[in-house]
């Protein structure tokens, strides 16, 4: 078993974790990133990348991804590391007074204080609305393609009208028995490149393309065998075994409310002064945590990450003298910053 | 689940302190979630009006979307709207 050391972990990459990163190196801390999604940003990158945040102190306008970018280039220096597209799964305190934390496919971490900075919660797939999905999950309905080989031979559902649903589609058209593309309405919000590609097949009947909602299911023992849509000219029931919807991802807090802590309406309850949790050596920043007076906003989690920062280090380094500097005069940051003198 | 629009429509502003219950406005009306999902009551949807392409793609990702269906964080609240009635679907996402 590898297990990856560090000083401390960072529950969530999006832009107050990034940060953390900054302001625990300045106390020479080294950070290891874990976040559910496949790049960092959280928020910023997932939902609104294009979209321009106007209350970043210093920045008029800034989008958010642009954020996101100017803040990886700002922690450079100090070589965070990131596991991406892994869920947090369980924490336990050590005995040395530190922790492991152990994420999706049993990779373990280990450090001396945790902060979780893991915003709305982890994103993960939305089940979509239709009745009884549930007992087909794992079997015949999934949310993402591990292996294409699973869906040879297949009755294959693809629900959506994004990029996930296009491409899936025309990638799997080759293997599977038949596809069927059901979208809400007639237009996709895809690439366009992907549309014409399906429309094509669909043109040269290698496809079919239903306009509607899909309404039921039907199948036994967790084998899925029809689908029912609704469309404009009322129901249609289809051969089914293979599902795939994409319908987007919502936030859920996960296994993090398993972990012990005070929670307050699904957020963390956190002190002003450390950012630490009821439990002590984890500490929650950004739009997670909660206290008296909490706004959610992005500049309110860079306050929470300074503060946080010196009461980790204190932990880590119990004895150890804390100098405040500022990165405008302080010889010894701008060494850790790689500026030269 | 009916209400008042003036009392709690989220705009374009963070925070949303007086979020009702059935509304959950995840990314904090950026018309990039669909969790403010609204039906707008029938004598009311020629004044609230259509949504636009963006809208219409997030409504992709909302439960039970009827012909009526609006994320409320994208009707801008003006005088025409008061007295505004809309329902709130079973879920949100």
């Amino acid at each position: 078993m590898t297990i990856t050391r560090t000083d401390v972990i960072i529950v969530g990459a999006g832009p107050v974790g990034l940060f953390a990163v900054f302001e625990l190196g300045l106390l020479d801390l080294k950070c290891h990133l874990i976040d559910i999604l496949d790049r960092p940003g959280g928020q910023c990158a997932e939902l609104y990348p294009e979209k321009p945040i106007y209350d970043i102190p210093g920045w008029p306008s800034i989008s958010a991804q642009g954020l996101v970018d100017k803040l990886l280039e700002q922690i450079a220096p100090f070589r965070p590391e990131f596991t991406f597209g892994r869920m947090v799964s369980s924490l336990e305190g050590l005995g040395d007074g530190g922790f492991r934390i152990v994420a999706e496919d049993d990779e373990v971490f280990e450090a001396r204080a945790v902060v979780i900075a893991a915003g709305g919660g982890s994103f993960q797939p939305k089940r979509p609305p239709i009745p009884g999905i549930e007992a087909y999950e794992g079997g015949s309905v999934f949310y993402s393609v591990r292996r294409m080989e699973d869906f040879r031979g297949h009755d294959l559902l693809v629900v959506g009208g994004g990029d996930s649903a296009l491409d899936w589609t025309l990638n799997l058209q080759p293997l599977a028995k038949r596809v069927t593309l059901v979208h809400r309405r007639p237009e996709f919000r895809a690439a366009p490149d992907s549309v014409n590609k399906m429309q094509a097949l669909r043109d040269a009947n290698l496809l079919d393309l239903r306009i509607g909602q899909v309404v039921g299911l039907a199948g036994r023992d967790g084998r899925l065998a029809s689908a029912t849509i609704k469309g404009p000219d009322g129901e249609i029931e289809i051969p089914c075994t293979r599902m795939l919807p994409f319908f987007g991802l919502t936030m859920k807090l996960g296994p993090i409310a398993e972990w012990g802590l005070d929670l307050h309406e699904n957020l963390i309850p956190v002190d002003t002064e450390k950012f630490e949790t009821s439990v002590p050596g984890i500490f929650a920043i950004g739009d997670i945590s909660w206290y008296p007076g909490k706004l959610k906003l992005i500049l309110s989690g860079f306050h929470e990450a300074a503060l946080m920062a010196q009461a980790a280090k204190r932990l880590v380094s119990p004895g150890e003298r804390i100098v405040f500097q500022y990165t405008t005069s302080s010889t010894s940051l701008h060494r850790k910053l790689g500026v030269p003198d | 689940m009916t209400a008042h629009i003036s009392t709690w429509m989220p705009k374009t502003a963070r925070p949303l302190w007086r979020t009702p219950s059935g509304i959950e406005a995840e990314c904090g009306g950026a018309c990039a979630c669909a969790t403010c999902h609204v039906y707008v009551d029938e004598q009311w949807t020629a004044v609230v009006g259509e949504p636009e392409a963006m809208e219409e793609d997030m409504l992709d990702f909302a439960y039970d979307v009827q012909p009526n269906s609006r994320l409320s964080c994208q009707i801008k609240v003006r005088d025409a709207l008061d007295g505004l009635v809309v329902r709130v679907p079973e879920r949100q996402g």
